[in-house]
């Protein structure tokens, strides 16, 4: 069983957590799971404020129950973000992150955890990198799938062969809008669909209107693959009631704006930058907010 | 290939939300491209609001101090509302209505094609938003307060380089969240498919009166065709007629900035890679690690990281060709054409009037040339005062 599967399928019991690397049995699945034990899949902007802080914060989520990790890879022009991750992408570019550095960071918390690692970008920056230099270098660090905001369906033809040849799964999105594609992308998704809960762009909604147990109906008639929800959830309630339809949630710009909030702090405390492992109290802080966090979200998901 | 492809460019690379949308667009194009009610109410547009066909004009001042081939200017400054976006606009904005669509979104850097959306939106009694990047609505001020007239609401852009690029960032973001009863009025030959290819057959007049213009005057077709390109819609327009024509040379004129050589430019094609943004594989302007490049030029029209997919088939393809022109040519040539014809162009088509001048007088008497002179100057006066240290207040 793939990384991803055993978090579907233990909810993080099994593969998740820190400390067991290495482990064959990190099992199939951020979803796989027996009752109703759904994932919790938290993102990060890669390199924002920087790659080091980057694995303190993915950590203290995996600890605090996270059992799926999406690492966003940063982009200049993200057009399907809002603002908070927007701003993320820039402070993370402004910081020099790289796609090496992005590898680096997964194989230094590959050591450390089987949890399943996503990368989200955009095509132009993998584009770039070349194909089968940025999927052997997944391979190489252990990074098991990828999410491109800009590559629909018809389009993925074009890296599909090559990031499945590196065991790597791309992942499909399916939005509010995908109507009759839905059977089409179903049938041909690896990993988790990621299904857009709202119209527009990522960023906290007070309310998801979308019929997302349709949706998730329509999805399940054509493939067993676990349906992920993402854009707009940040509550446990909101968690609670997707778990009814869905096999896990994603949480991004909740989390990203309580990292900007964290290093703003920091910085008010007098941060750094030169000194990282100088660790403050507004550091400390947000490392034990974003467990507090993940550990919230993972509760309201079982 | 998938497809809305030229050669390997194009295609359609757009988040899921809008993917039916676009497939949805495609259709209804298709039918109303050879609808005969839809292309009879279009051409009525085109004629009695907005001025076409624009006027061939044989620059005989220029050809005489230039020395060389006949030089004609087409002149799309003289559509209503000053430049060629007029045309794809009535097409889109049309489209749109038909298909039952009640509002309307824009980009635009120099305003032109904001001015020519809010202009459309009216007229068809649509409502219409244009995304401007902060920069640009500085320096165009006047091109912002004429889309308000109109009855346009303009959203200052302030993310990213707060330019032409961040314009089209948040009319994909806006256009994801409200898709339902609004359409994208994309303003140049660039996105996702069917865009490229709806907007140079809206463009596509260009050519189609230019070479019967220019047959009827002179009996032969012209020796080169050029035009300013940052998307690239009026050069489409220009080429698109001739492109068949191998004698006809095709000539896109790059925004060279402060020189390609200061990484201060707009030259996708001179300077730029292979890569995907805003819907398209094309060339764009971007650095070492894929990430899109801030971009410079003096024309707020020409300030894009970009070209269009069509653009970067007929470069690599080796039909057309494209050269950098700088700001300081660009200039040069927006003060010669005013003196030398008594015409202000826009400094977007002075970058084409500048390349004319050192092409012309190579070729022969007997040859002719055909510059798109895509807008008028109006606009540009207070940043060409500037330019050269008078300030002027608009």
């Amino acid at each position: 069983m793939s990384r991803i599967a055993s978090a579907f399928a233990n909810g993080g019991s099994g593969g998740g957590g820190v400390g067991n690397g290495g482990g064959g049995n990190g099992g199939a699945s951020a979803f796989a799971n027996g009752g109703n034990n759904k994932a919790f899949i938290a993102f990060v902007t890669g390199g924002d404020p920087s790659l080091k802080r980057s694995e303190e914060y993915i950590l203290a989520l995996i600890e605090g129950g996270a059992d799926l990790i999406e690492i966003g890879i940063p982009f200049s022009d993200p057009i399907a973000e809002g603002a908070d991750i927007q701003d993320a992408n820039l402070r993370a570019l402004a910081a020099g992150t790289t796609v090496d550095g992005i590898f680096e960071l997964v194989r230094s918390l590959r050591l450390k955890t089987q949890v399943p690692f996503v990368l989200l970008t955009y095509l132009n920056p993998v584009y770039h990198y070349g194909y089968e230099a940025f999927f052997a270098a997944c391979a190489d660090v252990g990074v098991d799938g990828i999410i491109i905001a800009d590559l629909p369906y018809e389009e993925k033809g074009e890296l599909a062969f090559t990031a499945a040849a590196h065991g790597v799964d791309v992942i499909s999105l399916i939005a509010p809008t995908s109507a009759e594609r839905i059977a089409t992308i179903a049938a041909d998704a690896t990993g988790y669909i990621y299904l857009v809960s709202s119209l527009g762009v990522t960023g906290m909604r007070s309310e998801i209107n979308t019929d997302l147990a349709s949706l998730t109906r329509l999805i399940r008639a054509t493939t067993d693959v676990p349906v992920a929800v993402g854009f707009g959830v940040h509550t446990p309630e909101q968690a609670a009631s997707i778990a009814q339809v869905a096999d896990g949630v994603i949480v991004g710009s909740a989390i990203v704006r309580m990292i900007a909030e964290g290093v703003a702090k920091e910085s008010a405390e007098g941060f750094d930058k030169d000194y990282p492992e100088n660790s403050t109290k507004a550091h400390a802080a947000l490392i034990t907010t974003l467990r507090t966090y993940a550990h919230t979200m993972k509760k309201a998901l079982r | 290939m998938t497809r809305g492809r030229f050669g390997i460019f194009g295609g359609q690379y757009i988040p899921e939300t809008l993917m039916s949308e676009l497939a949805a667009l495609e259709e209804s194009y298709e039918r109303y491209r050879t609808d005969a009610d839809f292309q009879a109410e279009l051409t009525e547009l085109l004629n009695s609001y907005a001025g076409r066909p624009s006027l061939l004009y044989y620059a005989k001042k220029m050809t005489r101090d230039l020395g060389g081939a006949k030089v004609y200017l087409k002149r799309e400054d003289l559509n209503h509302t000053g430049s060629h976006k007029i045309n794809n606009v009535l097409g889109q904005t049309l489209l749109a209505k038909r298909r039952g669509k009640t509002r309307v979104i824009a980009e635009t850097g120099a305003g032109q094609h904001g001015v020519a959306a809010a202009t459309a939106a009216a007229l068809l009694n649509m409502e219409c938003e244009v995304f401007m990047g902060r920069e640009d609505t500085q320096r165009q001020a006047l091109n912002v307060f004429r889309m308000e007239l109109l009855g346009a609401k303009v959203n200052t852009v302030c993310t990213g380089t707060q330019t032409l690029k961040d314009a089209v960032n948040e009319a994909m973001r806006e256009w994801t969240s409200r898709v339902d009863d609004t359409h994208y009025v994309l303003g140049s030959v660039m996105g996702p498919h069917p865009f490229p290819t709806m907007v140079r057959d809206f463009q596509a007049v260009i050519s189609a009166e230019a070479r019967a213009q220019i047959l009827e005057r002179e009996s032969r077709l012209p020796a080169a065709v050029m035009a300013c390109v940052g998307g690239g819609s009026n050069a489409i327009g220009m080429f698109h007629h001739f492109v068949d024509d191998e004698g006809v040379r095709l000539i896109g004129c790059e925004a060279a900035g402060r020189g390609i050589e200061t990484g201060q430019h707009a030259a996708a094609i001179a300077m730029g890679e292979t890569g995907v943004f805003h819907g398209m594989k094309s060339y764009f302007c971007q650095d070492k690690q894929g990430q899109i490049a801030p971009v410079y030029s003096i024309s707020a029209g020409l300030d894009y990281p970009g070209i269009g997919p069509e653009h970067a088939y007929l470069h690599s393809s080796g039909r057309a060709s494209y050269v950098p022109i700088t700001d300081a040519e660009a200039v040069e040539a927006f003060e010669y054409l005013s003196r030398c014809e008594g015409i202000i162009c826009a400094i977007e088509s002075a970058h084409a009037v500048a390349h004319a001048r050192t092409l012309v007088p190579t070729l022969s008497r007997e040859e002719n040339v055909i510059i798109c002179l895509s807008g008028r100057g109006d606009k540009d006066v207070a940043s060409i005062a500037q330019y050269r240290g008078r300030d002027i207040h608009e």
